[in-house]
């Protein structure tokens, strides 16, 4: 890892992201602090919030990836989350959805249980172990200014690609409404894939 | 064998065609099907859980799918289960191997086994245990279709009764 790397803020790299897809891309925002944050960029129809399952954010675009093959998708996942499936990089670099996008939130903390140290803080650079797995385009971002050039891209080619960014310590800053079956009818809608009828108007 | 291409009869006419999976012994003519088959995309996970993640991405995207696992591959997802696909109404399809019973070697075998339907259970999740090929096709076509209309998993535990078991454990038990 480089020694220019700034480190950054999750809520506002989010708002950037967000504000950039124009094809109303998929987007995953992995349990707790990730999509807090999404939902505080503005819901919009085609993200999906995990309120559980640690680890599985991006085992779950992958599966997004491949049911949509023409559709970016897009994960947003934490350092403390990504370290427990490290193995799900294996099998994205195997099968190699090009249409997978992932981002890590690296403060090198588990934020959210209180802050206790992880070991991207410690010993561990997540842009290696990614490579290593074999996703050859992982980057460390630089500042913002190289955030804004990254993403301003089209998200359904070019993958996988993963990004990590070096971020402070600050939670999250909204709160993801507490129903699970909800997020999951509102995010197929937006995917095109709800059950359709008279019901949503 | 016979029973494996029963079963994959029964996903083609249900359309499930994302197979992720974790290796095992006793699933071999399953993998050997689906991945000979261009029906089917077969995944291999690294681990039960990422595999249940990618069925429940695909189920919302719209493609559906079947998890295949061995029983201690089971114990590793409980968390997927209760924190996802139950609680957010995902059809969650799944199909175990059955180790630990029925002429098994390896006591972690039979004692993680008998975790297996307990948890099932107390998920409220419905579960079938294959026996013969002859009920199978009636079984898991009807169940499939009812966890899809339901938004509810469901699980198929293949019996040694229906696989013949772990060769391996059986040649072991046998020496």
């Amino acid at each position: 890892m480089s020694a220019a790397i700034k480190v950054m803020n999750r809520a506002d790299l989010t708002k950037r992201l967000v504000s950039k897809l124009k094809s109303d891309e998929a987007v995953i925002g992995g349990i707790g602090n990730a999509n807090f944050d999404l939902y505080a960029a503005g819901h919009r129809p085609q993200n999906f919030y995990m309120l559980g399952s640690m680890g599985l954010t991006v085992p779950i675009a992958m599966g997004v990836a491949l049911a949509q093959p023409e559709r970016g998708v897009i994960a947003l996942e934490g350092d403390g989350s990504i370290l427990m499936s490290l193995g799900c990089l294996s099998t994205v670099a195997t099968v190699a959805p090009r249409n997978l996008t992932i981002v890590i939130w690296d403060n090198g903390l588990y934020q959210i249980t209180g802050k206790q140290k992880s070991a991207t803080g410690a010993a561990t650079d997540i842009v290696a172990v990614a490579r290593g797995a074999g996703i050859a385009e992982s980057h460390w971002v630089t500042d913002e200014a190289h955030f804004e050039r990254l993403i301003e891209r089209r998200y359904d080619e070019g993958g996988p690609v993963l990004l990590a960014v070096k971020i402070d310590d600050a939670p999250g800053v909204g709160q993801t409404p507490r129903d699970p079956a909800l997020i999951r009818n509102r995010f197929m809608k937006g995917l095109g894939t709800s059950r359709a009828g008279d019901l949503d108007g | 064998m016979a029973w494996a291409e029963t079963f994959l009869n029964v996903l083609k006419d249900n359309d499930i065609r994302l197979v992720p999976y974790v290796p095992d012994n006793v699933l071999t003519p399953l993998i050997k099907g689906v991945t000979s088959d261009n029906f089917f995309q077969p995944i291999c996970a690294t681990r039960e859980d990422e595999a249940i993640g990618m069925a429940a991405g695909a189920w919302m995207g719209g493609v559906k799918s079947i998890v295949m696992m061995q029983t201690s591959g089971f114990a590793l997802i409980p968390n997927a289960l209760a924190s996802l696909t139950v609680p957010s109404q995902i059809p969650t399809l799944m199909v175990i191997s059955e180790r630990g019973t029925l002429g098994e070697f390896n006591i972690g075998q039979q004692l993680v086994a008998r975790t297996m339907r307990p948890v099932l259970d107390t998920l409220g999740i419905a579960h079938h245990t294959l026996t013969d090929e002859a009920t199978m096709p009636f079984i898991v076509d009807r169940s499939i279709k009812q966890a899809i209309t339901t938004q509810a998993p469901v699980a198929f535990i293949l019996s040694p009764l229906l696989t013949g078991g772990n060769p391996v454990a059986h040649a072991k038990l046998s020496a």
